[in-house]
């Protein structure tokens, strides 16, 4: 047999490469070289991301079990770039005396789940797309117990696994009935096969609820917030940005490759879920007091705005999805960047505590207003432009009622966005947080993510690359 | 490049200006400069408008300028000019440019005062330049924002509860809105976002009958259509003075223009069929905002009521369907902006010094503070209507024009409206009589003094535009009719 058509997969091996080299690289490296893992450890990934960042021509290898398409290298440097950009920000922390051991088990780690959604991404076959979905999760389990004496933190991982475990299993079952009901897991033999017999649509129904866990729809959510609220922030970030962007794609995928005849069955399905993720969400999100949870029900709400793009199924569908995914992530990061740095230099974590923020922490108050007028969908930034897009795609659809309600959502959304505004910039406090020095990796993500929320919108060649690659039903 | 865009580029680099600017002097320095610009401009353009008008050219839009922005939605940033914009970029730049001179000293933190201050004019005038559904939408959520962190940080009174009601009631109004483009687009099947392509074509009737409630409930919000103007007192009360000025002078107009030129313009059937209710809709705020306004003792409370009805009297206006009431809706646009302008100035004025805005605490200012207290008389009665000053121009146009209907329906409810007159002169001269006459109430107001220089040229520019429509109406409402006639085409079709 020839193994050389397996080289195509270029992103999978370069992320390998990097990864073992790093494992060696600590395990091997001395005390002195080992000063110098991370900006090695960052330098290698950002040549990778930028190695990897061209499209190719589609291919499938190793019988269909691999399928590759243009659109997924978009996807993947996405991802590339937030988990950049997650990895700056845990720069301090990890250079801590406590952390500094364990230093290339959280980039070991952090990078197994990026390959995990490579693979899943990537997928041609059902047993393909499990794998990469478990190399996703369970690595990332463990980076949320990463701070396993933190009592929350162990908390936090034993239910992440405990509810991934149980979410994936029966995502696995699911895909036992359709090799039950159709004798194949090939993406490329299923659509003929899928005629939309109950057995099929049970076995859709079971299959898909794995991946609503991960992208923590209602009412699959229940794991969201503690996970959140007792994860290390910048795991939190990661986990709400790239586990999720990877999800929402590969389910966008799946629906239109795979499922394409049960469109009548899903679309209402995603219409219920979508309604519902958002609505409940924001109706949370309003009486938190913690900002982590507070952000956990933000992101539930946003991955509903997402169904919006995935119920449309249309090129335009998948090209407003990536973008929002892209725009998602810019401001997402940012936000859980000044809410990560903040909560390591002086552990506050609470609304109350942003009170006068802006007195002595400017310049983190204007990333985190930038981040929070990005996702509630203000222009000129850029989250604006992502929402109209996949409103757009649903209204082309038809769903004016979703996009309606979807919109009167918004104005919730808004609401809750501006009470941390208001807290930073309005409220007065007596004794605000003090003035917390950034160093110069956190100052760099913060600056790209702000270059992204400024620009991304407003330059249209982002999108247009995009949608030139994008492909519907 | 059009230089049109330069009214959004001006207010651009303000703000850039702004950022790098360190001391009180750079930054008056940079925002006086950048708002004289925008007028000399928006004085260039209107002279343009004449010349190019005058040499035959018919265009519905002048100036036009096109760029693909978005290619796969078909969204272009295209600007392009008629009377109407003129007319709008002018008041724009008119209160722009009061509005810095009347916060000229505000504290605390002037820098990002007047930043907001800028995307807000960018905002207003992008609206007003844009041709493009998209593009227009995005510069009305661009008016918004800033509004929340300009009256929740130098506000005064409940201006958390403001800021916030206001931002979400126009964010309400914008959602409606955008499903309303969104249905126009999709339904008129275009292959344009531009209104003067969409025109062209045909949304189905069933379309319109959704989509015409929406766009106008949405453009309705900002005009301050009953029930959704409660924002409007509670946000103008609390906002500070520019943000007054701005606000009730300008974008309020957003929600009349764009009820004009997309609503009406894009869906005329069904503007036909359901004007009705939206008629009885503004009939009511125009009567109830103006009873509103007598019942009020706080001077910005019954600027913000008066407001309310006089934007309902656009509304109300636009919704007659014929040339002249819709003439005269885009006139009292511009009337009711520079005199509500000019009360929200002179009452920021009043309180920075009285620090009160009751009206039972104040008396016989007209002594202390002449110089105010007469221009609040000229605001008072440009806002009755005498004859001679910019609302009596407006408001004369509107009636006839809405009595040149012929049924009973629309003239019983233009005699309801017109009784607002009367009324309006009730709360009027009742505040003038009250707090500029009579006995000095509180004997701290003895020693106050009056207008500083900066307060006087916001004031008198404001007076000067005020007598340049009511004394010769007649340039500017020409301006006006000619851009009206393609809509009443549309609606004759």
């Amino acid at each position: 047999m020839d193994y050389s058509s397996f080289l195509q997969m270029h992103e999978e091996f370069s992320l390998i490469v990097v990864m073992i080299f790093l494992l060696v690289y600590d395990i091997f490296a001395g005390e002195k070289a080992l000063k110098y893992f991370q900006p090695v450890a960052l330098l290698l990934l950002t040549a990778h991301t930028i190695i990897n960042c061209v499209p190719r021509d589609a291919f499938s290898i190793a019988g269909g079990m691999f399928q590759y398409v243009p659109m997924q290298t978009y996807v993947k440097s996405i991802l590339n770039v937030g988990t950049i950009i997650v990895l700056l920000q845990a720069h301090k922390f990890l250079n801590e005396d406590a952390n500094r051991i364990k230093r290339g088990e959280f980039y070991f780690l952090t990078l197994s789940t990026l390959l995990g959604m490579y693979f899943m991404i990537s997928s041609g076959n059902f047993l393909m797309f499990f794998i990469g979905l478990e190399t996703a999760s369970i690595p990332m389990a463990t980076l949320v117990a990463f701070d396993k004496y933190n009592r929350k933190s162990a908390e936090a991982g034993a239910k992440y696994i405990l509810s991934a475990v149980f979410a994936s299993s029966i995502s696995v079952f699911g895909m036992s009935l359709i090799y039950g009901s159709t004798g194949t897991l090939y993406f490329s033999d299923l659509p003929t096969l899928i005629t939309g017999t109950p057995l099929q649509i049970m076995a859709f129904v079971f299959f898909a609820v794995g991946l609503f866990f991960k992208i923590s729809l209602v009412p699959f959510h229940l794991w969201t917030p503690d996970v959140y609220e007792g994860a290390q922030t910048n795991i939190t970030s990661y986990l709400s940005v790239i586990s999720k962007g990877s999800a929402v794609f590969v389910l966008f995928t799946l629906l239109i490759k795979v499922f394409g005849n049960l469109v009548n069955q899903w679309q209402p399905i995603l219409y219920g879920l979508a309604v519902v993720s958002i609505t409940v969400a924001n109706v949370f999100a309003i009486r938190q007091q913690n900002l982590k949870r507070f952000l956990a029900f933000s992101s539930i709400s946003q991955a509903g705005y997402i169904l919006l793009a995935i119920i449309s199924g249309s090129a335009m569908g998948m090209a407003s999805l990536v973008y929002y995914v892209l725009v998602y992530m810019f401001s997402n990061l940012a936000a859980f960047g000044v809410i990560s740095v903040i909560e390591e230099r002086t552990g506050k974590v609470k609304m109350d505590d942003y009170n006068g923020l802006y007195q002595t922490n400017p310049r983190l108050s204007f990333v985190m207003m930038l981040a929070l007028f990005s996702l509630a969908g203000i222009p000129p930034f850029a989250g604006f432009f992502s929402k109209f897009f996949v409103f757009s795609a649903a209204a082309a659809q038809g769903y004016y009622v979703l996009v309606f309600i979807a919109l009167l959502n918004t104005i919730i959304s808004l609401y809750y966005y501006l009470l941390v505004i208001k807290a930073m910039f309005l409220n007065k406090s007596e004794n605000p947080i003090e003035t917390v020095k950034s160093d110069v990796p956190l100052k760099i993500s913060f600056v790209i993510c702000t270059l992204g929320i400024l620009f991304v919108g407003l330059v249209s060649t982002v999108y247009t690359q995009i949608a030139a690659l994008s492909f519907g039903m | 490049m059009n230089f049109l865009s330069l009214f959004v580029l001006i207010p651009a680099l303000m703000m850039m200006g702004l950022f790098v600017s360190n001391s009180r002097k750079q930054i008056q320095f940079v925002v006086a400069t950048g708002a004289s610009l925008l007028m000399i401009l928006s004085g260039i353009i209107t002279y343009m408008y004449f010349i190019e008008r005058a040499a035959g050219n018919a265009a519905t839009m002048l100036f036009t300028a096109d760029t693909v922005w978005y290619a796969p939605f078909n969204i272009h940033y295209s600007v392009g000019i008629d009377g109407i914009s003129v007319a709008m970029l002018l008041l724009t730049s008119v209160i722009v440019f009061t509005g810095v001179f009347a916060s000229w000293k505000i504290d605390p933190l002037p820098k990002e005062f007047f930043l907001w201050y800028s995307l807000l004019s960018i905002g207003v005038y992008g609206f007003f330049i844009s041709t493009d559904l998209f593009t227009m939408f995005m510069y009305y959520e661009i008016a918004l924002i800033p509004m929340y962190l300009l009256i929740g940080v130098w506000g005064s009174g409940r201006k958390e509860y403001g800021a916030m009601k206001l931002t979400l009631m126009l964010m309400g109004g914008s959602a409606l809105l955008l499903v309303g483009i969104l249905g126009i687009y999709y339904g008129s099947g275009a292959t344009s976002m531009n209104i003067l392509e969409i025109a062209k074509l045909h949304i189905p009737i069933e379309l319109q009958r959704y989509f015409f409630p929406l766009t106008f409930m949405g453009f309705g919000v900002l005009g301050a259509l009953f029930p959704f103007h409660t924002w409007s007192p509670d946000g103008h009360a609390s906002a500070p003075t520019a943000v007054s000025m701005l606000h009730a002078g300008v974008l309020m107009k957003l929600g009349g223009y764009g009820a004009f030129r997309v609503a009406i313009y894009l869906m005329p059937d069904a503007a036909k069929e359901m004007s009705w209710f939206f008629l009885i809709l503004t009939g009511i705020s125009v009567v109830y905002g103006a009873f509103a306004a007598i019942r009020q003792t706080d001077l910005k409370y019954i600027n913000a009521y008066s407001s309310v009805s006089h934007c309902g009297l656009v509304l109300f206006a636009i919704l007659m369907l014929n040339e002249t009431a819709m003439t005269g809706a885009i006139l009292q646009m511009l009337s009711h902006g520079l005199m509500t302008a000019l009360f929200f100035a002179l009452i920021g004025m009043i309180y920075g010094r009285t620090h009160t805005r009751l009206i039972t605490e104040m008396g016989g200012l007209m002594k202390i503070l002449p110089f105010l207290g007469v221009s609040y008389v000229i605001a008072g009665l440009a806002s009755l209507g005498l004859p001679s000053l910019s609302g009596f121009v407006a408001e004369m146009t509107i009636f006839v024009g809405s009595f040149q209907h012929t049924d009973t329906f629309h003239r019983v409810l233009t005699i309801v409206a017109i009784t607002s007159i009367v009324i309006t002169a009730v709360y009027i001269l009742r505040v003038v009589g009250k707090i500029l006459f009579g006995a000095v109430q509180d004997a701290h107001h003895e020693h106050l003094t009056d207008a500083t220089w900066y307060e006087r040229l916001s004031v008198v520019t404001l007076i000067i535009a005020i007598f340049a429509i009511g004394s010769a109406p007649f340039w500017i409402s020409g301006l006006i009719h000619d851009s009206v006639i393609p809509v009443i085409g549309q609606l004759a079709k």
